[in-house]
Order: structure tokens, then sequence, then C-alpha cells
């Protein structure tokens, strides 16, 4: 009796064993694939796919540094990533079991290699821009067919402000987006490390904060569509999804995504494998999924983002590649800025201001 | 022999369920930040034998709790925490009281179904009954549609996003942990004591103040300290129902631990906020115990 519980006990164990093998999971963002391409990487790999969502980058990189996440491909920001490389949270891609890497565009990958030299330890998924999430027709009607929408001055001058807080503004609540837009504002680097420099963003954002209805990185989608608010800064593709929104609703919003004259900050979510991922093997087998031209051009239609992938360009529908808030053209891609992880120390100076930016404390 | 085993139990569950993670929280709290895995250092490394663990004792301080002195937010988040939950919790027994009065005089054949009845919004998530809030005190939520719609107010409340909706969602989300103690302490009083003071002369008024309030005083301090302790430290409340400028000690410690990812300091502010607790709830179990010592 006993010999026989201890083989099933032995053989559920293998079979538990192998059932986690033949799983791949993923731990990407929010509304941030075509659904339909999961249940296709199971038909084409066999595979069983698990697939999880966060939404901030904070909980990711929590995960990572702590360890044991049981994921095998996990998505994140370019700075972020960096940091976590530096920590020692990731492997080094098998680039023999890449096929599909040739795929990509040199354009994104010189640029992400900022992040990861040599782009040794992940491949590129999307990338975007940070800017203002405008309803013209509102905003119009408030400062007057002249309203400066394609610049910071919009909302970063009080006196705009002021007068836009009586039909709502949204800001994301990162300040690794909100200070270095700040600083770049008054003509600092805005990838700048010097606490000094770095305290100059108060002035912008502190005499606005006033006028300022929510802080906060998702909610912005539905207030834009709806029309409850008519201003947001936020990320490209999820402010195009706003417009969408609005669109599908009928209801008479209409938006439009600016990436600001003054330059935008250029982000990138970058897919990796975890030192411990449990099955590195379906890690790759996921990563050179994605890379393929069809597959990454679905993605991107999907959620209108632009992608890292020279090849899937072609499959890429007409207002994804053609509309130069996702693709923007060279003149307006130089216009650009990218930001480095901050230190400890600064990192701690950067949460303080943002605090003391939320909270007035 | 028996007897050390049935003590030891109890003890065996602190020790494994308080000690050993406040223990772990202490050690990282005297740690330093580290760019590693996990992010702070030093790491015990038992491999290297009695150096190993010198090494890691060596680098252990207090400076983090020193750096806590040094910035105004600390104490403004821990004040204006103790002051929230002080207020949530004078709310929550003014709103639970009647409530478990009105069940204890309750016909005794009610008395499972109303106690059923307050258990039952535990059977829901708490993360969508705190969601559905959001709904109900939004400006176009349904709370403001219903006074405007039967002409009490012209303009939409802001209520959402408030100190006022972080402290509806600690009332709603905590009242039944202050229903049931009191609850059970009512159920178990002799009613006939109430009649003897009436008997006696005394006011219905005077009888529920002298006689009921006194007898149900475990309760009530059982209810408060459910309700003050958890809600001290509540993250969830204030961050999706309280505004940007709501200042609570769980969210200082969420920055800490996930935008700085300085777990020593976040540590560090834990062990604090530990303290705070429990050193007024010894200090007044002491008194209690003193009170009744002398009134025997």
């Amino acid at each position: 009796m006993t010999k026989t519980l201890v083989t099933m006990t032995a053989s559920l164990a293998l079979a538990a064993g192998m059932a986690a093998a033949e799983e791949v999971r993923v731990y990407n963002w929010s509304d941030y694939i075509d659904e339909s391409l999961l249940e296709k990487f199971e038909q084409d790999t066999g595979y069983e796919l698990v697939y999880d969502v966060f939404d901030s980058n904070e909980v990711l990189e929590t995960k990572m540094l702590a360890g044991g996440s049981g994921y095998d491909v996990v998505v994140p920001t370019g700075t972020f990533l960096q940091r976590q490389i530096m920590a020692g949270a990731f492997q080094k891609l098998d680039k023999s079991k890449l096929p599909n890497i040739d795929n990509m565009w040199d354009v994104i990958a010189d640029r992400t290699a900022k992040y990861d030299p040599g782009n040794e330890y992940a491949i590129n998924y999307m990338w975007g821009t940070t800017g203002l999430g405008v309803n013209e027709a509102k905003v119009k009607e408030i400062l007057g067919d002249d309203a400066p929408v394609t610049s910071w001055d919009l909302i970063f001058k009080p006196e705009n402000a002021e007068k836009l807080a009586e039909c709502g503004i949204h800001m994301l609540d990162a300040p690794a987006e909100m200070i270095p837009a700040a600083l770049n504002y008054i003509g600092e680097d805005p990838d700048s490390h010097d606490p000094d420099v770095i305290a100059r963003a108060e002035e912008v954002l502190m005499p606005i904060r006033p006028y300022i209805q929510k802080f906060h990185s998702s909610e912005y989608i539905n207030a834009l569509a709806n029309g409850d608010i008519c201003v947001a800064v936020g990320w490209s593709g999820d402010v195009l999804q706003a417009r969408d929104r609005a669109a599908e609703a009928d209801n008479g919003v209409v938006i439009s995504y600016y990436a600001p004259d003054e330059g935008a900050q250029m982000w990138f979510d970058q897919m990796a494998i975890p030192v411990d991922a449990p099955n590195p093997e379906g890690a790759h087998a996921f990563l050179n999924f994605i890379m393929d031209a069809q597959n990454m051009a679905a993605a991107s239609n999907y959620v209108y983002y632009a992608n890292g992938n020279k090849a899937a360009q072609e499959y890429l529908a007409e207002d994804v590649i053609g509309d130069p808030a996702i693709y923007p053209d060279a003149a307006a891609l130089d216009n650009t800025f990218t930001t480095t992880p901050f230190p400890p120390r600064v990192q701690r100076t950067v949460t303080r201001l943002w605090t003391k930016i939320k909270s007035g404390t | 022999m028996r007897r050390a085993v049935l003590i030891a139990v109890p003890y065996l569950w602190l020790l494994a369920l308080f000690l050993v993670p406040f223990i772990i929280v202490l050690k990282i709290s005297l740690s330093d930040i580290a760019l590693a895995r996990p992010p702070y250092a030093p790491q015990l490394d038992l491999n290297e034998g009695w150096a190993g663990i010198r090494a890691f004792f060596a680098g252990l301080d207090f400076e983090n709790f020193t750096f806590l002195t040094t910035d105004d937010l600390y104490w403004k988040a821990y004040l204006s925490s103790v002051r929230i939950a002080a207020v949530a919790t004078l709310c929550t027994l003014l709103v639970g009281y009647p409530i478990a009065y009105g069940m204890a005089r309750a016909p005794h054949e009610w008395r499972p179904t109303l106690l059923m009845l307050v258990i039952l919004p535990f059977w829901t998530s708490f993360l969508i009954r705190v969601y559905s809030w959001i709904g109900i005190l939004s400006t176009e939520g349904v709370l403001n549609q219903f006074l405007m719609g039967i002409g009490l107010i012209g303009e939409p409340l802001t209520i959402l996003n408030t100190n006022t909706a972080v402290y509806i969602g600690i009332v709603y989300t905590y009242l039944p942990f202050m229903i049931l103690p009191i609850y059970s302490a009512l159920e178990k009083m002799d009613e006939s004591l109430l009649e003897a003071a009436e008997d006696l002369g005394s006011s219905r008024l005077a009888a529920f103040w002298l006689v009921t309030i006194p007898l149900s005083r475990n309760g009530i301090v059982a209810g408060c300290f459910l309700v003050f302790i958890p809600s001290i430290g509540e993250f969830v409340i204030p961050s999706l129902l309280g505004g940007s400028d709501t200042l609570m000690i769980g969210k200082v410690l969420w920055e800490e631990f996930f935008s700085n990812r300085d777990w020593p300091v976040a540590s560090a502010v834990a062990v604090v906020l530990l303290l705070i607790l429990i050193i007024p709830i010894v200090l007044f179990q002491r008194s209690e115990e003193k009170a009744r010592e002398a009134g025997r």
C-alpha cells in the first residue's frame, strides 16, 4: 500500500514537473498584445502559454529583484531593463535559437543598445513617445484657436493650465517621465542625474500642481475617450487607443496625439528572459515567435504602438505605419530624447520631489 | 508534560508567524541598499563559516532609522495615518454599535440571519467592493446622480479622491470587525440587570449608559483595536479612493519599496510602524491588568 502510494506520488510529481516544463510563462503590460497571437503561439510551438499582465515597471522590477518570479519572459522598459541587467536579473539570449532576430530594425536596435550594450539580453517589443493627448475642440474653445496644442506650453504655462483645469488635465503618475519633460522644457538636460538640476523641475511642476485633476498612468485613456478631460500627458499608443475608442463610441469626442515641439521622450519596452526562468527553451521560442514579421505586425496593428522590427513594416496597416504619431519621420525622431536610470541616492531625490508635487508635502 | 505541550503550541505559532518574519524585516532594515538580487547588502553567507557571519553582522547599522528622522515626510505620514485611523475607528464605532445593539436585542430566531448578513460582504473580493465605491462616489456616480435627481444638490459633490472617501471606505470595510465583538458582548449580557436598574429608579437612557455600555466595554475595546490597527497601515483604500494629497504610511512604504527600490528604508518604516502600534497596546493592557487587580 505504502509502496503504491509512493509510486503514485512520484509519478504525479513527475507529471507535474513535465507539465511545468511544457509551459511558457509570459509577464507583459496590460492591453499590450493581440490576444489571438497567444493562441497562435500555442498552436505553432506546442507549448502551453500562461500570460499574465502588470501595469507598472515598479511592480515588475520588485519581482525581478526578489527573484523566483517563475516567469520565462518579461517586458521592462529600457531604463528599468538596464538597472535589472546590472543587478544580474537576466540571462544572455542564445541568438542561435532566435533565427528571426535578422528581422530587427537597426534604427531601434542602435538606440536600445544604450540600455543593453550589444542587445545581448533583450529584444525590442514596442517603442513610442511620451506626449500630449488633446481634445482640440474643447481646448480651443477655452484657449482660442491659437492654443499651443503641440507644445508643453499648453500645460506647463500656469495661465494655460489654470484655464484648462475646468475641463480637466491628467498627468502620468511616473516621475521618470514627467521630470525629464519638465527639465527639457526649461532647457536643462532631461537625462541629468544632478540633484540640483533635478530640483529645478519643481519650478515647472509645482505651480501647475493645483490644476492637475489626477496623477494616474492608465485612467486617462477612458477619461479622454469619454470627454471627461481635455488634456492628458500620456504614452503615444494609449492616447491613440483613446482616440479610437472615442471614434467607435461616436460621441463627438476627437482626440489627437502630439509629440511636443520641445522634444519628446522616447522609450522602448524590451523582452528579456529572467536568469532563473524555469523554461528558457520555451522563452526563446516565444521571443522568436514574436520577432516573426507577421506576428509582430499583428501586435502593432492591434495596440497602435511602433515596433522595432523592420520586416514587420510591410504587414502593418496603413493607419499604423502611415501615422506620424506612431511612426515619426526622421526629423521628428531626431527631436526626441532618451533617459538612463537614476542611481539609488538620486532616485530617492526624484521620488521625494514627486511625492512633494503630488501631495504638496 | 501535556501541559507544556499545550502551552508550546501557541508560542510556536507566534514564533513562526510573527517573530520570524519580524526578525527578517528587522535584519533588512539594518542593511544597505545595493544593486543586486535581492537589492540589499550584506547577505548572510553561511559557506564562509564564522568569518561570513562576523562580516554579516559588521555590515549592519542603524543608518536607515536615523535617515527617517531627517525628512519630515515620515512623521507627517505616521501622524496623518494615526489621525485618519482614529477618526475612522470612531465613526465605525458610532455606526457599528447601534447595529450590534439591534442585533443583540432582535428575536432569537432572527439572529443567525442577521449575523449572516453582516458576514455576507466577505464573500465578495475586498478589491471589488472598494472599486464599486468608486462607481458610487465619483462625480458622475450613483450617489451624485441620486442627490441631483431628487434636487437636493445642484452641483455634483466631490467626494472621490478626498479624505472623506477614505473614511467611507474604511468604515465600510471594517464595519463587521466592529459589530461582531460588540454583538458577542451584548448578547451575553443578562437583561434582568436592566430591569433591576429601572426598578431602582434609573431612566432607560441612564441604564444604557451605566449598565449596557460598561458591560459591552470589552467588545468595544476589541472592535476598536480590530479596526484601528489594520486601517493605520491601509494601502488599498487610500490609493483607490484617496486623492494625491492623502498622506498615509502605507503609500509611503509602497513608494520606498517599489519606486525607490530601497528595501532597507522600507523595512525601517515598517519596524517603526510596528513599534508605534505595539507600545500603546502593551501600555493599555498593563493599565487594564492593574485596574483589574485594584478592583479585586
